[in-house]
């Protein structure tokens, strides 16, 4: 039998058919279709984080408080070092860090969940409270009004800048958020300006953009009632110094804070290329976890696959006795159930990226998400697809190979 | 001249786990180029166990089977059916056409295994069904939209389409009515004039009849008519 009557003969059967043709394929279609979405959603974040890290500036280093070891098992260390150990970052830290070489900008911020309304929504989002010079540190660009001005931090200014998602949220569509206030725990703030929407998106994570910043002296008085201050954001003068600026800044605050041991320390400083590799590591499981969640559609698609040509083996029994005795060789049987198999999942793949990355497309220009279909994940399903159709295809084609021809001449 | 078919001291016996069931205990006939015969037999007879075995569809237990000069008693089931497609054509009872697919595809499949050129496919099938009487008009139909006696001239011209070397008709007339299928027999004795071997298995005397000789079979044993003295 020639390739040229295979193609032939699996199109007559399958045209011949083909409401349930459709409804076998229906399978591997939302399989493929879910394969294709999900790793796009993966790779999406992956590429967003990827951006982030290119935006961020590979010259940022980020001082957290709490320790790196010490977080684990219970609070920091307290006894034996009398007054001197600290705990968390101070406005001493900050300008401590500013007198060091190689360091170019600093600023100070606290986050914290809080619910912020407004007379028509409540939503409980990040609040950012930025110390001074935290626009030219993250590079922070408004869309609308102004940023928080180190005048507003310095009078404990109640204004806010929202990021373009918390704008949504909480003002009706149309209405100028500037001058409006909004409540933060319950403390009137005046919105001052809009942060341009972050380049980076939303991530499967989280959203950059569903966010208030207040300057961080108000936040220490009015929301925390104290002066914590849990990140320091550092700006080296350029990547080459970033290892020495990181040990100098380690150094410095261990002996400030009357640390000896590295090991008990009560802050870590990250660089933020290293932060963001990690998470993009993170991504990265997490695209092939979802992967194999939609493969498991994939597999229950092949079994339908089976399931039918089982069912066409057994309806056409007298058209298989037909063929073997008009000359139908075993290998002929096999290569044309083989084929009609493969062809419906291939069939079924096709359709299956067209649906999934149509979807893709869809959820990337709505902005609830970025989604990247690549060429690897595509050319990937058609694999898969062809070899789902030779592994459950390949019994049932067995199965009306090896049929007696006289047996199923008699089938009724 | 040689015999096209020639079957000595076959005898199939089918076995299973509990006992043996003889089907043929020992049949010779030999059946010359261009004959019409038929082979009659009560049901139960072995009829169809010889006509499955003369179609190539099973083998003996033992004997020798010949046709057309080879020797198929021995051949693996690939050679088998090689020789089923070359030089047998098969017509049955219930014609056994493919639902769905028009006249002329029905006759086209057996050339897709006997590798017949794509562009001399069409034309063969044409010659095949005009050589049963079905002119153009049916063509292009359904197979199922056609009459009981249309089919089974379908299935002729399936038959023929590989030029084969024996027609092997398994009851052909069994479900068509009487006049349908006197117009089949003649379609086979038009066949003959042509030159074309034909075998008919039939367990009604006047279906036999239309043939030149019949073989009459009863308990797996030829009773008269195998001819195979003759060439002995």
């Amino acid at each position: 039998m020639s390739l040229y009557d295979l193609f032939n003969e699996t199109l007559l059967s399958l045209t011949g058919n083909k409401v349930r043709s459709f409804l076998t394929i229906l399978g591997i279609v939302v399989g493929i279709a879910s394969v294709i979405l999900m790793v796009s959603i993966g790779q999406g974040s992956q590429a967003s984080i990827t951006k982030s890290i290119e935006a961020a500036g590979s010259n940022l280093l980020l001082v957290q408080s709490g320790g790196r070891s010490s977080g684990a098992f219970g609070g920091p260390p307290g006894g034996g070092g009398g007054g001197s150990s600290s705990t968390g970052l101070s406005q001493s830290d900050v300008d401590l860090i500013k007198t060091l070489p190689g360091v170019s900008v600093v600023a100070a911020s606290n986050s914290s969940r809080y619910d912020v309304s407004t007379p028509g929504a409540s939503v409980s989002m990040t609040v950012n409270g930025v110390g001074e010079d935290y626009e030219q540190v993250k590079s922070i660009e408004t869309s609308v009004g102004v940023f928080i001005s180190n005048d507003d931090i310095s009078n404990n200014a109640k204004v806010c800048v929202l990021g373009t998602t918390a704008v949504s949220d909480l003002f009706a569509s149309g209405t100028d958020p500037l001058g409006q206030q909004v409540r933060i725990n319950g403390i009137l703030f005046t919105v001052v300006g809009v942060k341009t929407a972050s380049s980076t998106g939303a991530t499967m994570f989280n959203n950059a953009d569903e966010i208030v910043y207040i300057p961080l002296s108000t936040m220490q008085r009015y929301l925390l009632g104290s002066d914590s201050i849990s990140v320091i954001n550092v700006e080296a003068q350029s990547s080459d110094v970033m290892d020495t600026v990181q040990t100098e800044i380690t150094d410095t605050l261990m002996a400030a804070h009357g640390i000896t041991d590295s090991t008990e320390a009560d802050f870590s400083v990250t660089n933020q290329a290293t932060v963001l590799s990690t998470a993009s590591t993170i991504t990265g499981t997490f695209t092939l976890l979802l992967a194999a969640i939609a493969g498991i559609s994939l597999v229950v698609g092949g079994i339908g696959i089976m399931n039918m040509m089982l069912t066409t083996v057994t309806e056409r029994t007298r058209e298989i006795g037909l063929r073997k005795a008009i000359g139908a060789r075993p290998a002929d049987i096999t290569s044309q159930f083989l084929a009609e198999a493969i062809t419906l999942c291939l069939l079924g793949g096709v359709i299956g990226i067209g649906i999934g990355w149509g979807v893709a497309a869809v959820i990337d220009s709505l902005g609830v998400m970025t989604t990247v279909v690549s060429a690897q994940s595509v050319a990937l399903a058609v694999g898969v697809c062809a070899g789902i159709g030779v592994v459950f295809g390949y019994y049932p084609a067995r199965r009306a190979a090896k049929l007696d021809p006289i047996e199923a001449l008699r089938y009724q | 001249m040689a015999p096209i078919l020639e079957v000595k001291d076959l005898i199939k016996i089918y076995s299973t786990a509990a006992d043996e069931t003889p089907a043929l205990g020992g049949v010779s006939l030999a059946i010359e180029p261009g004959e019409f015969v038929a082979i009659m037999g009560p049901s139960g007879s072995g009829k169809s166990t010889l006509m499955n075995i003369l179609g190539c569809l099973d083998t003996p237990t033992t004997g020798t089977y010949t046709l057309d000069g080879v020797d198929v008693s021995g051949l693996d089931d690939d050679q088998l059916a090689e020789i089923r497609a070359h030089r047998i054509g098969f017509v049955f009872q219930s014609f056994n056409l493919l639902p769905r697919t028009t006249v002329i595809r029905n006759v086209i499949v057996p050339m897709i295994y006997t590798k017949v050129p794509v562009k001399d496919r069409e034309r063969r099938a044409q010659e095949a069904l005009l050589a049963v009487g079905l002119d153009e008009t049916r063509w292009y139909h359904r197979s199922n939209e056609l009459s009981g006696g249309q089919m089974q001239r379908v299935a002729i011209a399936r038959a023929l389409v590989n030029d084969p070397a024996i027609i092997l008709a398994d009851e052909p007339t069994g479900n068509l009515d009487t006049k349908t299928g006197e117009i089949i027999l003649e379609t086979f004795k038009k066949l003959q004039a042509q030159g074309r071997t034909i075998v008919l298995i039939t367990h009604e005397a006047s279906v036999a009849g239309h043939a030149e000789r019949t073989i009459h079979i009863r308990d797996g044993l030829i009773i008269d008519g195998s001819h195979a003295e003759a060439v002995a």
